[in-house]
């Protein structure tokens, strides 16, 4: 007689029933958590599923760029007139929590008027850029794309 | 509106620049600690030697 096993205690789903409640914590849960927490705070996506050194290393080099970048004047783009102004303010919003932070304190809200600046301008930029690589790695660690 | 609170040299601040993108690279990029490093400290050599190499270039061809 042919029936199915589907959803009965056989061995088979018994191992299955097993191996999917042996997960870490860390892999269970939505998803895409590890990615929009990484993206709001750096390093938070690695936070999460407890990778605490590299969460930390994360941090400090997405942090230390965003903040240098504020210390150099770099200006915090709040909205786009042209092209560049587009690119940038991409590349920005990537900071994600620091970036409404700095602009609610009204950080970053310059005319670039010394070379420094301009520099500044980009270690924010491309801080973002970074922060959004280092999501995208939390969220392959919580695929398990990477281990 | 006054000076900026940090002013490094161009040079510091390649250098920085290269210390915090390498950092990411590296843990972003390979899986084990060790691979992490050296690829780390690959991207930062590269970074540095291509900042270097590049301003002579443009030192000769501004004179």
């Amino acid at each position: 007689m042919r029936y199915s096993q589907k959803g009965m205690a056989t061995e088979e789903n018994k191992k299955t029933t097993t191996k999917a409640n042996s997960q870490p914590a860390s892999q269970q849960g939505f998803v895409y958590l590890p990615l929009i927490a990484g993206w709001l705070v750096p390093g938070g996506g690695h936070f999460l599923l407890r990778k605490w050194g590299r969460g930390a290393l994360l941090a400090a080099s997405i942090l230390g760029m965003f903040v240098l970048g504020l210390a150099m004047q770099g200006k915090v783009y709040a909205g786009a007139h042209d092209i560049l102004d587009i690119l940038g303010l991409a590349g920005d919003l990537g900071n994600g929590l620091p970036y409404f932070i700095s602009r609610m304190l009204g950080l970053g809200d310059v005319q670039v008027q010394v070379t420094t600046a301009d520099w500044g301008t980009r270690f924010i930029v491309v801080a973002g850029l970074l922060n959004i690589i280092a999501a995208v790695d939390a969220h392959n660690l919580r695929t398990g794309r990477k281990s | 509106m006054g000076n900026p609170i940090f002013q490094p040299s161009h040079f510091t601040a390649v250098v920085l620049f290269a210390l915090f993108a390498s950092t990411v690279f590296g843990i972003t990029m390979r899986e084990t600690p060790r691979n992490m490093l050296r690829y780390g400290i690959y991207c930062f050599a590269l970074f540095v030697a291509a900042a270097i190499t590049l301003s002579w270039l443009m030192y000769f061809i501004a004179r």
